[in-house]
């Protein structure tokens, strides 16, 4: 068993290692940066644009992203490619795994799915709101704006890693440390 | 769909998905497209998250501005985000709030549907919602938020007028000190590290 596609976990430094490497690929021969938010945000005007086309055109921030421009460009490719990939390593590496609601959740919360699918949709949510004030998340900013050592990444990538800190802390205390 | 065709060329479509297929494999077999890794992360008790982010950043830099000095890059190549201080600050602080709920980011969550997490389903529903919020508020943020701050497309280098290898050269090193630390602190805590699946209930 020294296949390394069927150990289920690589060493972070490895997989971090890759993705830079991946990086200067899609730099170099693809004039492209690793990221994924903005894909949320042409998703969600082809959704409305599919009842109004209109609206969506009206709207100058949605505008920017799509007036002229095809829904699926490369970064929707790479959204779509990264579920597949993330799909082909998880039946590579033989484990299986389903999800409802996380332990450490069920610990703090319950184990009831509609109170944690409703968190779920809030966080998710919350987060892309705060992703598109700031530019981008944590591919585009954390990753990609962090190796071109860009003030905005790095502002972005500080910010959230205190504020994630503090509300994971608040959500869950201390004890929740024995949890994860 | 908008004044225009609905997919870009094959050629640029097939990058994409390439990088993606890639990409995605990196982070399930990294670990990050689970909860309890990512959570682990904000209650500071496995740096997963932190080790694969820093060594990205620390091996992205090194070959992006080598490149730039070999010249098979120009300045043009670069994707610098805009810094607008009170933007970036505030986006972050929100971010992390629905981070932690949520317990994954856009590209983690994408991958935790695929690795079997059913919750992480309800919070990209919950990113289609905050990306069409924010469209219809960017405006006003624009005019209120998005000024404060504004100082273009800058990096550290660019700022600071010193060398970008000696910020590459201090984020590897602080990187290889700090997780030296952490691993000489509390030996074999770390649940990134774990292989087996935990129980559900």
């Amino acid at each position: 068993m020294n296949n390394p596609l069927k150990k289920p976990r690589w060493s972070p430094y490895l997989v971090g290692s890759g993705i830079g490497v991946l990086s200067w690929i899609t730099f170099a021969m693809m004039g492209e940066a690793l990221g994924t938010s903005t894909t949320m945000v042409r998703a969600a005007g082809a959704l409305e644009g599919a009842v109004d086309t209109g609206h969506v055109l009206s709207n100058p921030y949605f505008a920017h992203y799509l007036d002229g421009k095809p829904v699926f460009e490369w970064q929707f490719a790479l959204v779509i490619g990264l579920f597949l990939g993330a799909l082909v390593s998880a039946m590579l590496s033989g484990e299986r795994f389903k999800e409802t609601v996380p332990d450490l959740w069920a610990w703090r919360f319950g184990k009831s799915r509609a109170v944690r699918y409703t968190a779920a949709f809030v966080g998710g949510a919350v987060l892309l709101f705060g992703a598109r004030l700031a530019g981008g998340c944590t591919s585009g900013h954390g990753i990609s704006g962090g190796m071109q050592l860009a003030v905005s990444s790095w502002v972005f990538t500080a910010t959230m890693f205190v504020s994630g800190i503090v509300t994971a802390f608040a959500l869950f205390g201390m004890k929740g440390r024995s949890h994860v | 769909m908008f004044n225009a065709p609905l997919f870009a060329d094959p050629s640029t479509l097939a990058k994409g998905a390439l990088a993606g297929l890639i990409f995605g494999f990196l982070l399930q077999r990294g670990g990050v497209t689970r909860y309890r890794v990512i959570l682990g992360q904000f209650l500071l008790k496995d740096f997963t998250v932190l080790k694969i982010m820093l060594a990205a950043v620390v091996v992205g830099a090194v070959g992006i501005y080598g490149m730039l000095a070999m010249g098979l890059l120009e300045q043009t190549d670069l994707h610098i985000k805009p810094t607008v201080l009170l933007g970036n600050a505030l986006g972050g602080v929100i971010f992390g709030v629905g981070m932690a709920l949520l317990g994954y980011c856009p590209g983690t969550g994408v991958g935790a549907v695929a690795d079997g997490s059913m919750h992480a389903i309800f919070g990209l529903l919950g990113m289609l919602v905050g990306a069409a919020a924010l469209a219809e508020m960017q405006p006003w943020f624009k005019q209120h938020v998005l000024q404060t701050g504004d100082l273009g497309k800058v990096t550290l280098p660019s700022e600071t007028g010193l060398s970008p290898w000696l910020f590459i050269g201090a984020i590897a090193l602080l990187s290889v000190v700090g997780f030296s630390l952490l691993r000489r602190g509390k030996p074999g805590t770390e649940a990134g590290a774990e292989t087996r699946t935990p129980a559900l209930p």
